[in-house]
């Protein structure tokens, strides 16, 4: 059966200034599979990321996002586009002034016409699923690294997203927490199909969860496929990664 | 488009129950099925449900009284996504008590009571540290001092000689229009003299210091706090205090006075153009006047005043940098707290000195 593609980039070029950070970056992204952006640090992989998400406006080159081209995509339907999607931010990105329950409730408040019963009752089993029913009425000032992500994961979630995207996910969390992450994303795509693109560093996070690698080098594309492709692609930069951090 | 349908007490879902179909869904449920009996739910027709989807099974079981096992014909993939989202296993947590208004106050007479005791700690630990600090040069950096004399006294002459002139200004011809139909304009230099260097010089470059640098004090120590640079030079053995607090404490108390000396003569400048220009007193008089009418007592009023207000200042801006919690919000709450209490403490402090010496 042939795979759906729900994100493809087409020579997506993006600069900062008159640096290049992404030199031509072609690649496709499949339907319920865990893509994972590996690379050197400052190889572009957030940016490649950001500029998916049009958090930075590619320089040049397309992005479409479940068919549709998103690149100059006017910004109210662009927004509908990121309703069917979620982020999950390096540090969690989470208001500070305000409780874990009302993070949650935000995109639900704001973006669904659910009644209020309702959407209290699916913050309630989001923050079950990512074990926070502890920490519902507690504000982000009150909460661990790994805590503030799990509740940040609740938030990303709570519009039954159809792609999930991570930054760095694992960066700052214990190996145990780390893997907890991974196995409730795991689950998430199994239980809901979810299709996942995930920036990380994590060679143990990757070996767990990655179904795809994008490989990214000094902005340029130097392998796409999966992870056993990618550990004898014959590419040096690729297989030393894989090498140096297997120790 | 989605519908409901009930047949023998089962009621039927529609293939779709995800979040975009159950407002309409929940509308279709309360008008015409909520009252009727319904002993199962078949979810045979659906082929896509989600987390709101599964929330709006539970409400339906929960206002029939129903359990799980009246759900009935599910496919495989919906049953898992059903048991994903189930709110059985959710652990009830509940919301925060709101005490009644009495708990309330006590608490906030408490709260007043320990951050005057912290406050005073902080003052204390300040004070003395600025004075071991005098001696013992270790522990702080070189040309701090002067550096925050520049940022807290040079830095703010061009704002505090505006406001100074334009009060000089206000001043002069609010009393002198009113001094002339008694024939007492030559009185307006007593008065102003009086006036600006007792209170109006002192206080307003007060506010002003408190709302430029008091603020610059608590955000900065604040944004040293919530990024850990307070905690890294406790780790260095570096007392914050001195490293940080006390070169503000020693600039500020150097610089203030100066400040409110400029700031006086820049008041009774202005007085002193309006005078001679509309109230028809001569430079020579208004001079000899303002300069009489002054004893060394209000002088050194004046100063001790200016001292006071300036350790007011630094204290509350260090007490609420330090207290800080939380990220950015942390910081700006910071900075609020402290330029409101501030400029309340000197106010405060100005009318106590009114009464202690008339």
């Amino acid at each position: 059966m042939k795979k759906e593609i729900i994100i493809k980039t087409t020579n997506l070029v993006a600069k900062y200034g008159e640096k290049v950070v992404l030199d031509g970056i072609t690649v496709d992204i499949y339907k319920g599979e865990i893509t994972v952006i590996l690379g050197s640090s400052g190889c572009g992989k957030t940016t490649l990321l950001k500029n998916i998400l049009r958090l930075y406006q590619p320089y040049s080159g397309t992005v479409e996002i479940f068919g549709e081209d998103v690149t100059n995509m006017d910004e109210e339907l662009f927004n509908n586009v990121l309703k069917r999607t979620g982020m999950l931010f390096q540090n969690g990105a989470l208001l500070n002034s305000i409780t874990i329950f009302d993070n949650v409730s935000i995109p639900l408040e704001q973006h669904t016409n659910l009644p209020p019963k309702i959407i209290e009752r699916i913050i309630k089993t989001k923050l079950h699923l990512v074990n926070l029913d502890h920490a519902i009425y507690l504000t982000p000032s009150e909460l661990s690294g790994g805590m503030k992500k799990r509740a940040a994961l609740a938030r990303a979630l709570a519009l039954e997203p159809e792609i999930l995207f991570c930054d760095e996910p694992s960066a700052g969390l214990d190996p145990v927490t780390s893997a907890d992450l991974d196995a409730l994303m795991l689950n998430l795509r199994k239980q809901l199909n979810m299709s996942m693109v995930i920036v990380t560093h994590e060679l143990a996070s990757i070996h767990r969860i990655a179904d795809k690698i994008i490989f990214l080098d000094r902005g340029k594309l130097l392998f796409n496929g999966t992870l056993e492709d990618a550990k004898k692609s014959g590419i040096p930069n690729v297989e030393m990664f894989f090498e140096v951090g297997s120790f | 488009m989605s519908k409901l349908t009930l047949t023998d007490k089962t009621l039927y879902l529609p293939d779709k129950v995800v979040i975009i179909t159950i407002p309409d869904l929940l509308k279709e449920w309360e008008r015409d099925f909520l009252k009727k009996e319904i002993t199962q739910l078949n979810i045979s027709n659906v082929t896509s449900i989600d987390g709101a989807g599964v929330s709006f099974i539970e409400e339906v079981l929960e206002a029939k009284s129903l359990t799980r096992e009246a759900i009935v014909n599910g496919d495989s993939s919906v049953n898992r996504t059903i048991e994903v989202f189930s709110s059985a296993e959710v652990k009830s947590s509940s919301k925060p008590i709101v005490d009644n208004f009495l708990v309330n106050l006590g608490s906030v007479f408490l709260n007043f009571l320990d951050e005057m005791k912290n406050g005073l700690y902080l003052a204390s630990d300040t004070i003395w540290w600025s004075i071991a600090g005098v001696l013992e040069r270790k522990g702080r950096r070189k040309g701090s001092v002067t550096e925050q004399a520049i940022a807290i006294g040079l830095d703010a002459l061009p704002i505090v000689a505006l406001l100074s002139f334009v009060i000089g200004f206000i001043l002069t011809l609010q009393s002198g229009v009113q001094l002339q139909k008694f024939g007492a304009s030559v009185f307006i230099a007593d008065l102003l003299s009086i006036s600006i260097v007792r209170e109006m010089g002192p206080l307003i470059t007060a506010i002003i210091i408190a709302g430029r640098s008091g603020s610059a004090i608590a955000s900065e120590i604040a944004t040293m706090k919530v990024t850990e640079e307070i905690d890294a030079l406790k780790m260095m053995s570096l007392n914050p205090i001195k490293y940080v607090i006390v070169p503000k404490f020693h600039a500020i108390t150097l610089t203030m006075p100066l400040l409110v000396a400029f700031s006086v003569i820049v008041s009774l400048a202005a007085g002193l153009m309006i005078s001679v220009g509309m109230l028809d007193i001569s430079g020579e008089v208004f001079v000899s006047r303002a300069i009489n009418i002054l004893a060394v007592k209000d002088i050194l009023i004046t100063l001790a005043k200016t001292v006071v207000f300036s350790w007011l200042i630094v204290i509350i801006g260090a007490y609420y940098g330090m207290k800080v919690t939380g990220g950015a919000e942390g910081v700006g709450k910071a900075t609020t707290s402290s330029v409101v209490t501030s400029i309340f403490a000197v106010i405060l402090a100005d009318a106590a000195f009114s009464l202690i010496y008339l």
